[in-house]
């Protein structure tokens, strides 16, 4: 009984995970440029990535399997950033000039806090 | 090269104050790859465990010869309130992650990307980027780049920013990096 609910909920959690990859996959499809296109991309680094984990940490009936997959959880908590940091410094630098949504009244046209 | 030069005196200062000991964090991070290693590896026989010490040794020398061994490099200093933090941040994630995939989703483009400096109030680079890769772990901002005392962030929205520009995340951070 108890064994069924830890399944149910793990299947949850996996197929929780798995729409919030295919929602960050399709925003990146969406979104207009390349700075707006990471946004989504974090979600499949982050809840994706994470529910994912959590569903196969219910899986497992081993400590020691359970403690890897932690393991990995931290891992991506600090490489997923330093890379999405990486690529969007080195968009700015190579002078990669932001989209900006005229039709909402978001910031001037051409104008950033950009250096 | 002027803010370099700033950047390396601050770390100087860093490591008086934070009580720089390098016994203390060679010890640190001699018990952190070797409860590593036995939570990665499982097996407790005699043989295994001495090839696992022996792989502790030459990491901590290489670190050591690599001058890798200070607050920076294993932060012991910010160990218990860092964990304390992890929990507020990853709310903070899932919140965002839920706001970002809403506007994925909805029908009309709903996003108002731009970019803008934060102010970031740590007083150690290590805080700062703590601050900085914490922006870019919660979706629908990015932090784009560090200069000392200010992080330039390209937000997905207004609330995006907001959420950023009231400095609750600053202040947390900052409260993470303080305390020993």
């Amino acid at each position: 009984m108890i064994g069924q609910l830890v399944d149910g909920v793990s299947w949850l959690l996996l197929l929780a995970g798995a729409a919030f990859v295919i929602i960050g996959a399709f925003g990146m499809l969406r979104f207009p440029d390349f700075y707006t296109r990471l946004h989504p991309a974090g979600l499949t680094d982050t809840m994706g990535a994470g529910l994912i984990l959590l569903g196969l940490l219910l899986q497992t009936g081993a400590a020691i399997v359970a403690i890897k997959l932690l393991i990995i959880a931290v891992f991506l908590l600090f490489t997923s950033p330093t890379s999405s940091h990486a690529t969007a410094r080195a968009a700015l630098a190579a002078g990669l000039r932001p989209w900006q949504n005229h039709n909402a009244g978001g910031g001037e046209p051409g104008k950033d806090s950009g250096t | 090269m002027q803010d370099r030069g700033a950047v390396a005196g601050r770390n100087n200062q860093d490591g008086v104050r934070l009580g720089y000991r390098p016994v203390v964090h060679g010890i640190g991070l001699c018990l952190a790859l070797a409860a590593c290693w036995l939570l990665l590896s499982g097996h407790f026989q005699i043989l295994l465990l001495s090839l696992g010490a022996a792989s502790v040794a030459f990491c901590v020398w290489i670190a050591m010869r690599m001058d890798l061994i200070d607050h920076e490099g294993v932060p012991m200093q910010i160990t218990w309130a860092g964990l304390r933090y992890v929990p507020w941040l990853l709310w903070e994630i899932v919140k965002a992650n839920i706001d970002v995939a809403q506007r994925v989703l909805s029908p009309s483009l709903t996003i108002t990307p731009r970019m803008f400096d934060a102010l970031s109030s740590q007083k150690t680079d290590l805080g700062q980027v703590l601050y900085a890769n914490s922006i870019t772990l919660t979706p629908g901002t990015v932090a784009v780049d560090l200069r000392p005392g200010v992080i330039q962030v390209h937000a997905l929205n207004d609330g995006a920013a907001e959420g950023i520009l009231d400095g609750e995340m600053d202040r947390r951070v900052a409260a993470v990096e303080v305390r020993q």
